[in-house]
């Protein structure tokens, strides 16, 4: 077909539709509306997720939380119903038997500490850890600060890292680094405090609200020995499962029971729960997407039904071609061609609306709302809008399809017959 | 003047000189509930360059004869073959080939496409025939120069009277040079002088060679034909050669 072709065809289909001006742009206007309800929807979808994702991140990455419980079956003599318990120096124990672990820290956790600057008191939890604590529990300190490190362990310095709600709450707008603080009348030297973070997953709290110091000043000032729980990393989700099951085994005959007892561990696997978190988010956007596909029908169907109505009109143009030679191609493709057109100009307004509200949506202050930091941050995509296209031209080729079918099966003779 | 489209054509015919052969062809309307049989056995046969004229009071199957004489319309029954092709059992895509190349249609009501020019109408049949856009032009150029109306080339249907849109359509019926050219009550919608004007173009070209049929209830018209075949209750009645015939 050469340009002239072309524009005659176009002549001939075109015209009929764009005399109804209104009918066009209301069509038009449909199909933006439909291309606008799948793009935001699988935006909101592609933000969640990312925001969820980030936040799941929040805590860091492939970990495992372990808290020693109570034995249920008999081990070795030994009867069931004792309690598992995890001592300080377990850690280097397992450090050196558990070297599939990229990191290993154990924590003691004071829940009703005191902590105390100036006139000001709160009640606090505190946790006691290791200095890898800091990195694999993504303790990243603000500008000006820093988590405590090895020698700070080693000497067991009194220093405190805040969490930044800890921090507002004892310090208002000054800065913390550098303070002295109590922390049950004894002072420490506060010496980071936590940089601004999305957490899904936490236990014993948020790290917005987590003071952590060192462990060795926690067991020489207390004298505590008995860990509450191990933070496990590993170096890639797939090795998590079997390092697991050799943490059961080594720790069951350090600590006393059976790999196979269910109850003497509470292991929090965050590899598991992450499979969870990315199949719900993928099962969030589907249901969008399927949401903005059935609007974007809807659209689809104003087409077909604008192009019943040229067919209608048509009929007698269309018996008159077929009768000076055209074949069935040259009537539906310029029915196809056109419903495409619609569809994809509607698509193309309905992109430009898309992206104007997301970018301003992107203005949005979402900042202390929980809610509006997850859902705030719409995103569109390249596999987004791919997806929209793939709609998009499949709607149009449906919307066309059955009238240039209709149109392609007129018979001239009965066409030309009456007047 | 020389134009190739009013020439005589030597190629249109089968073996025995005959553009058209029918036997024995009916038309059957099945409705589901009732059958209508509208052509109950025709046998025709055309020689090249005659002028033939349908006569045959309504209902008689004049029309459902033009349509398959047209390749519009199929035969339930009996064969048919148009220039030594047999056309009775071909498909949507290969009747509309033979329409489009070895027959041209008038209508009664010029049936012109309104949203093109006179030029573009007589363009059609040759865009769906793949004739290149030059020899289009050219081509379509002539006829017009043929029919009178070179001036009319960028009027629209709307812009023309009834006289001058049939000859249009008769230029577009040409436009592929067609075997056989059919027209059906191409006067009808005329007044005396533009239908008597329309008349003579088909004597011209029929005496340049050109196969013509027209289906008419005029029989004054008729009689300008050679032959005239007249219909009745779906049968030849009569198939008789006219003066001009002679």
């Amino acid at each position: 077909m050469n340009r002239e072709e072309l524009k005659i065809i176009f002549t001939l289909f075109f015209s009929a539709a764009f005399l109804r001006k209104k009918r066009a742009i209301l069509t038009i206007a449909a199909i933006s509306w439909g291309t606008v309800a799948i793009l935001l929807l699988l935006a909101f979808g592609n933000g969640l997720q990312k925001q969820l994702l980030t936040a799941r991140k929040g805590m860091g990455e492939n970990l495992a939380v372990v808290w020693p419980g109570e034995t249920s079956i008999s081990y070795k003599g030994l009867k069931e119903g004792r309690r598992v318990v995890f001592w300080v120096n377990d850690i280097s124990f397992m450090r050196e038997r558990l070297p599939e672990f990229e990191g290993i820290v154990g924590e003691m956790t004071d829940w009703s500490s005191t902590l105390t600057y100036g006139r000001k008191t709160v009640t606090a939890f505190v946790t006691a850890s290791n200095w890898e604590f800091g990195e694999m529990r993504n303790q990243i300190p603000e500008k000006g600060g820093r988590f405590f490190n090895a020698i700070d362990e080693k000497e067991r310095r009194r220093v405190i890292f805040l969490g930044y709600e800890r921090a507002k709450e004892l310090f208002g707008k000054e800065d913390p680094v550098g303070k002295e603080i109590l922390v049950n009348n004894t002072p420490y030297t506060v010496i980071g405090v936590l940089k601004k973070k999305l957490q899904m997953g936490n236990y014993s709290g948020p790290d917005s609200h987590r003071c952590v110091i060192p462990l060795s000043t926690y067991v020489a000032q207390y004298g505590e020995q008995r860990l509450h729980n191990v933070v496990l990393k590993i170096s890639s989700p797939e090795k998590m499962k079997p390092a697991l099951d050799r943490f059961k085994q080594v720790m069951g005959v350090k600590a006393g029971f059976s790999p196979e007892d269910t109850k003497a561990l509470h292991i929090w696997d965050t590899v598991e729960s992450s499979k969870y978190l990315v199949n719900f988010t993928v099962g969030i956007k589907l249901f969008l997407g399927i949401i903005g596909v059935l609007t974007l029908l809807v659209g689809g169907t104003g087409v077909a039904n604008i192009m019943y109505a040229v067919v209608k009109e048509k009929t007698k143009e269309i018996g008159i071609m077929m009768a000076i030679g055209a074949k069935p191609k040259w009537i539906t493709t310029p029915f196809l061609l056109q419903s495409l057109f619609y569809t994809f100009l509607g698509g193309f307004f309905g992109l430009v609306i898309s992206a104007i509200i997301v970018f301003l949506l992107s203005f949005v202050p979402t900042e202390g709302s929980m809610a509006l930091e997850f859902l705030g941050k719409p995103t569109l995509s390249l596999p987004i809008g791919i997806f929209t296209a793939f709609v998009l031209g499949f709607v149009g080729f449906l919307a066309g399809h059955f009238p240039a079918k209709r149109a392609s099966l007129i018979n001239p003779a009965e066409t030309l017959r009456y007047e | 003047m020389h134009i190739p489209f009013f020439s005589k054509k030597t190629n249109g015919s089968n073996g025995n000189g005959f553009v058209i052969s029918m036997e024995g062809i009916k038309k059957i309307y099945d409705t589901g509930k009732i059958k209508v049989e509208a052509l109950k056995g025709i046998d025709i046969k055309v020689k090249n360059g005659e002028f033939i004229a349908i006569v045959g009071p309504s209902g008689s199957g004049k029309s459902t004869l033009m349509n398959i004489l047209g390749c519009l319309d199929t035969p339930t029954e009996g064969n048919y073959e148009l220039s030594g092709e047999k056309v009775s059992k071909l498909n949507r895509e290969e009747l509309a080939e033979i329409r489009n190349r070895k027959i041209g249609f008038v209508f009664q009501n010029f049936n012109l496409l309104p949203q093109l020019t006179a030029l573009e109408n007589i363009e059609m049949p040759m865009i769906f025939g793949k004739i290149s856009s030059a020899e289009r032009k050219h081509r379509a150029r002539e006829l017009l120069q043929r029919i009178g109306l070179e001036d009319k080339e960028f009027a629209k249907p709307t812009e023309l009277s009834g006289g001058q849109m049939q000859k249009i359509a008769i230029a577009r019926a040409l436009a592929m040079k067609p075997d056989v050219l059919l027209a059906d009550e191409p006067t009808g919608n005329l007044d005396t002088t533009s239908g008597s004007d329309v008349m003579t173009v088909f004597s011209e070209l029929n005496s340049l060679g050109s196969t013509i049929i027209i289906v008419t209830h005029d029989l004054a018209l008729a009689r300008r034909a050679g032959r005239i075949i007249q219909l009745k209750d779906g049968k030849i009645e009569k198939d008789a050669i006219t003066e001009n015939g002679k």
